[in-house]
Formats: C-alpha cells, sequence, structure tokens
C-alpha cells in the first residue's frame, strides 16, 4: 500500500479501523479529538460505530461492554481525561477483558495546559487503576509507529487478555507524516471463548467478573495474572537503538523526546561526545535487560523526558544503579531544543571527565 | 407426581445469600421467568453492578457481567450495539442507579438504548450496611442520617420514573411493587414487558420495583412490607410513567 500524509491521531484511528476495531467510544479532548472526530466520519462507512459518550467513565465502560462480548473496541482522550476512565481501566485488568486506551498526553496536573507532555508515565506504568496491576504501554515516537503500534495493541491486548495503552503525546498526535498501514503482521489471536455473548444452550454460562470475596480466590486470580505478566515481560519488550555500541552517555528517551535526543546525539557526537539514544517502545514491560547491558559499557545515562523526571527512577532501577543516571526535561507542554539537550550532554561529558 | 410449579430455567440451583425478607428474591424469580417465557435465555446477557444483587452472575443461568457501581448502563450500551441480536438487561440498586451512576442512567435513557432496566428501590444502600441513599424518604433513619433525612441538609429524594419519563429515548417506565400477590403478578407484566420491548426493538425501558430491605429498615419481614406500603407507596407511586404503546396498554388494562 503507498504511503499516505496523515496527522498521527487520524493515523491511529485509521489504524484500529484496520485492525478489525469497528467500535469507538470517546469524549472529546484536545489534543485527541481529531480521533473522534475521524472515527465520526468513517465509521459509518465500514459498517462500525463511533458513539460519543457523556462522560469518558461511560467510555470506558461501554468499551468493557464490547470487549465482554468478545468485541475489539477502543477509547482515547488526554490526560485529565485518562484520569476519568481509570476506574473503568482497573475493572478491565481485574475481568481480564481486552481493550485499546489511547492517550495523547497534554501537560497537568488538573486542567494543565494543551501542549504536548509526557508527565503520565508514572500514570501509565505505575498506577493507572487500584489494585495489583500492569497495563501493556506502548510509546510511538512518529506517526508511522501511531499506525503500527495501534495494530500491535489490539493483538497484544487480545493475546494476553488486558488493556493496552498507547501513550502518545500532543506532539505526534497533532504532527502530520506519511504512514503507510500495510507495514504490520497481525498476530495469531486466541479463541474468545470466555466471552459474555449468550450461552446459546450450548455451553454453561460465561461470568465476566472482578469481584472475590474469598481472599484465597481473589489471590489466586491476582497471581494468575502476574504469571501473564512475567511472560509479556519475557516477550514483548521493544526498544530501538542509536548509536549505543560505543557510547559513553546514553541518553534514555521515548515518544517525541526521542527524535529530539537522535537529533541531539547526532550533536554531541559532532562534539567529540560519544552519545547515544535508547528508546523504549514499551515503556511497560520496560527495557530493563537492554539498559542493564548497556550500564556494562556506557559511563552515564540521561533521561530525557516531557516532565519533572519520571522515567528517570526507572532507567536507574534498569542498570541497577551501577552508573549515574542524570535527567533533563522540561514541562507543562514546553519542549527543549535539540541543542538544550546537547547542552546536558556536553555538561555531563565535562563532569565526567569524557571531554578530549 | 406432576410438577405444578418449579424452579426457572433461567435460575441456577446456587443458594441466595439475600437476606429473610428482602424481596431480591421475588425480582430474581420474576425477571427468569419473563427471560424462560420469552425463550430467550441463550441470548441474554445480564449486568449487575456493585449492590446487594452484585453476586447475581451467581443466580442468573444466562451469561453475567459484574459491572462498577453505577455504570452497567454504559456497559449495556458498548453490549448492546456491538450485538444487537442479545437480550441485555441491567439489574440495579437505588445508590446506583440514581446517584454514582445518574449520567449513565440518563443518558443511555435518552439515547434510546434498546435495553431493559430493573431498578431496585429500597430506599436504602443495604451492601454497606443502611446508609442513605439517593431515594431514602425525608425523616428516614439510616446509619448516616442518624436524625432522619432532612431536605434542608441531605436534600430531597430522587423519583426516577417521573425523571425519566421526561425523556424521549424512553419507551417505557414503570413503578411496580412485590409487596402483595397481586402486586406481584403487576411487576412479573410490567418486566415482560420491558423485555418484550427490547426484543421488538422498541428501546429503553425501566422497570422501577419498591422493595423491602428489613434488615437495614431493622424491621420483621412483614412489618418491612407495611412500612413500604404506608412510607413508599405515597412518596412512589406505582404505575406506568411512559409507554409509547399506550393505547396498546389500557386495552390489556381493561
Amino acid at each position: 500500500m503507498a504511503k499516505v500524509l496523515m496527522k498521527g491521531n487520524e493515523a491511529i484511528a485509521e489504524a484500529a479501523i484496520n485492525a478489525g476495531c469497528l467500535y469507538y467510544f470517546g469524549y472529546p479532548i484536545t489534543p485527541q479529538t481529531e480521533i473522534s472526530e475521524y472515527m465520526a466520519k468513517r465509521m459509518p462507512k465500514v459498517g462500525g460505530l463511533c458513539l460519543q459518550a457523556e462522560s469518558e467513565i461511560a467510555a470506558i465502560n461501554m468499551v468493557l461492554g464490547a470487549s465482554s462480548g468478545g468485541t475489539r473496541a477502543m477509547t482515547s482522550s488526554s490526560s485529565p481525561g485518562i484520569s476519568l476512565k481509570s476506574e473503568g481501566v482497573s475493572y478491565l485488568v481485574g475481568s481480564d477483558l481486552p481493550a485499546v486506551i489511547v492517550n495523547v498526553q497534554r501537560g497537568g496536573p488538573g486542567l494543565g495546559g494543551i501542549q504536548p507532555s509526557q508527565a503520565d508515565y508514572y500514570q501509565a506504568t505505575k498506577a493507572y487503576g487500584h489494585g495489583d496491576m500492569h497495563l501493556i504501554v506502548l510509546a510511538p515516537s512518529t506517526v508511522q509507529e501511531m499506525a503500527s503500534l495501534t495494530g500491535e495493541a489490539f493483538d497484544l491486548a487480545d493475546i494476553y487478555r488486558t488493556p493496552v495503552i498507547l501513550l502518545a503525546d500532543g506532539a505526534i498526535g497533532q504532527m502530520m507524516e506519511p504512514v503507510d498501514f500495510s507495514a504490520r503482521t497481525p498476530r495469531e489471536l486466541p479463541e474468545k471463548d470466555w466471552a459474555t455473548r449468550g450461552h446459546g444452550g450450548s455451553r454453561k454460562h460465561n461470568i465476566i467478573n472482578s469481584l472475590y470475596m474469598n481472599p484465597e480466590d481473589l489471590e489466586r486470580t491476582v497471581e494468575e495474572r502476574y504469571v501473564r505478566y512475567r511472560k509479556i515481560e519475557a516477550e514483548e519488550v521493544k526498544y530501538d537503538t542509536f548509536m549505543t555500541d560505543d557510547a559513553d552517555i546514553v541518553c534514555v528517551a521515548f515518544g517525541i523526546t526521542a527524535r529530539i535526543c537522535h537529533t541531539a546525539v547526532t550533536m554531541a557526537r559532532a562534539k567529540g561526545i560519544k552519545a547515544g539514544l535508547i528508546r523504549p517502545i514499551t515503556l511497560w514491560p520496560f527495557p530493563n535487560d537492554a539498559i542493564n547491558t548497556l550500564a556494562d559499557t556506557a559511563k552515564a545515562f540521561l533521561s530525557v523526558e516531557l516532565s519533572m523526571g519520571q522515567m528517570v527512577t526507572d532507567v536507574k532501577l534498569a542498570c541497577g544503579c551501577r552508573r549515574p543516571v542524570d535527567f533533563y526535561g522540561r514541562t507543562g507542554g514546553v519542549i527543549p531544543n535539540p541543542a538544550d539537550v546537547a547542552k546536558k550532554l556536553e555538561a555531563m561529558a565535562s563532569e565526567l571527565g569524557l571531554r578530549s | 407426581m406432576s410438577i405444578v410449579f418449579d424452579k426457572p430455567h433461567a435460575l441456577t440451583d446456587n443458594l441466595m445469600h439475600y437476606c429473610p425478607g428482602c424481596t431480591h428474591g421475588i425480582v430474581h424469580r420474576l425477571v427468569a421467568e419473563a427471560i424462560d417465557e420469552l425463550g430467550v435465555e441463550d441470548r441474554t446477557v445480564g449486568i449487575a453492578p456493585v449492590g446487594c444483587a452484585v453476586f447475581a452472575y451467581n443466580y442468573f443461568a444466562c451469561d453475567m457481567i459484574e459491572a462498577a457501581h453505577g455504570r452497567a448502563p454504559a456497559v449495556a450500551t458498548g453490549m448492546k450495539r456491538t450485538h444487537p441480536e442479545l437480550v441485555v438487561f441491567t439489574y440495579q440498586g437505588d445508590g446506583d442507579l440514581a446517584a454514582i451512576g445518574t449520567a449513565e442512567t440518563v443518558h443511555s435513557a435518552t439515547r434510546g438504548e434498546n435495553i431493559t432496566i430493573i431498578f431496585i428501590n429500597n430506599c436504602i444502600y443495604g451492601m454497606t450496611g443502611g446508609q442513605m441513599a439517593p431515594t431514602t424518604l425525608p425523616g428516614q433513619i439510616t446509619t448516616t442520617t442518624p436524625y432522619g433525612r432532612n431536605p434542608k441538609i441531605q436534600g430531597n429524594p430522587v423519583r426516577v420514573c417521573e425523571l425519566l419519563s421526561t425523556l424521549d429515548g424512553v419507551a417505557y417506565a414503570a413503578r411496580v411493587s412485590v409487596d402483595t400477590p397481586a402486586n406481584v403478578r403487576t411487576a412479573k407484566k410490567a418486566i415482560l414487558k420491558g423485555f418484550k420491548n427490547q426484543i421488538d426493538g422498541k428501546g429503553f425501558s425501566i422497570i422501577e420495583v419498591l422493595s423491602t430491605c428489613p434488615t437495614n429498615w431493622g424491621l420483621s419481614p412483614v412489618e418491612a412490607l407495611s412500612w413500604l406500603r404506608e412510607n413508599m407507596i405515597p412518596y412512589y407511586p406505582l404505575g406506568v410513567y411512559k409507554d409509547i404503546d399506550s393505547g396498546e396498554a389500557e386495552k390489556e388494562a381493561k
């Protein structure tokens, strides 16, 4: 298929439809409203449905209802709306239901702003709902990845019976780039024999449930889910590297920030600093092993984020605190220039005595 | 020996956890009878959110979903919109439907979702042990209105059928009671109609059932039935508040 020029948000919507998601439930919020608008235009033409819910809470529960019936469905929002969905996300996890939730992040806390942010990293990777739980968190850094990771998100959700978060940001959501929608090979998917879509007189009734009054029963279901999480950690980690082989200082960045770091690394190299970049594509599971291996040769790490520093704690844990882990970030919707990051790399190089 | 009265097929053999004198058991039976009579158990999905009926998935033999507090109409919307061939019902209490889930209730109603809602109104939060509900009557004592509900402080109760009957998407809104055999028969008819409306694609139907909670009201089962008659029915009058085929309904009544 030929490449088409598209906005990041629209690429998500088209990729979802390509992945067989014919049901979208959402509520307008900047900077992701194009997803709803695109769905509203396209869904009737492909025999699907775009339903504007009365709230983010209702939207996520509509997804839960659709998913209970074994149907692919998604919702999307931006930071403040994402917080509202957290109750439903926890119920999706507790009921082992697949779902795709897109967060095109904006600045917070509170109403915050409408400019790009990565300050929902902790929320997405650590605590998007109450209880013992994880979610698969995918971080696209190009419009192409907005499309391919959306398709991947639906497959991962079905394979592992878990909600998957596509953690994008306002910059990638709003920018336009060429996309090829045929770039991804769909995975083999399991039967949804657990779905509640009428027992048809041929089986015992199915129950979708997250309630266990007996503590041992609840513990058992959580432990079973964690066995699945271990499998995800073993098999689904994705990351990308740039000039890390001989790197003294390795930048760690995802999403739009990884692209800024890519340029910054090139700028630093031109000044004789051996910089490199590792870009986590899965934020959970986090590429712990890859970062730990880099710590064998790298002298320091720099986590670059559109926040006050959240992923930086995971980088420290990943390298077992064997190397200094520094942080550079802007927040509130401010995006750093590559030169700002390069300057930080230069300062680190001086501190570490790496300048020749 | 011939069987003259049996358990509906749409109910499982599981023992119910409801307190003595609680009317949930009667309403469960009426819903199951309606499912049996319409022959739709194999394509019915029930949704019971947080509340005393949260374990309904153990009692109904159709596919069941346990939903978050107040969210059942949204879950039902997602289920019904993706599987229009299914019969989808929710079974919700007063706190669930008229407090925390008010938005989901009102909007699923005004959208005219083709679903059936069974609404249990017993003027109290049962599961958590007798706190004030949105439908708790003025003056009624609960653990969070120990001096009686004072509308000037705790606000006024919600009359759900009256409220929803103003919405265009509602096909049928009826308030019934299960305090006497005659009222149980009327309730059965209303519930059956609520399910039939959905099968006929008529839209949103809600059947509000005035119910007792002897445990949290601190009354015996018999006293509780009297309390319902003396206090609840005057505030929440029984009857059909909206019926888009009211002509037919009048004929049936005659």
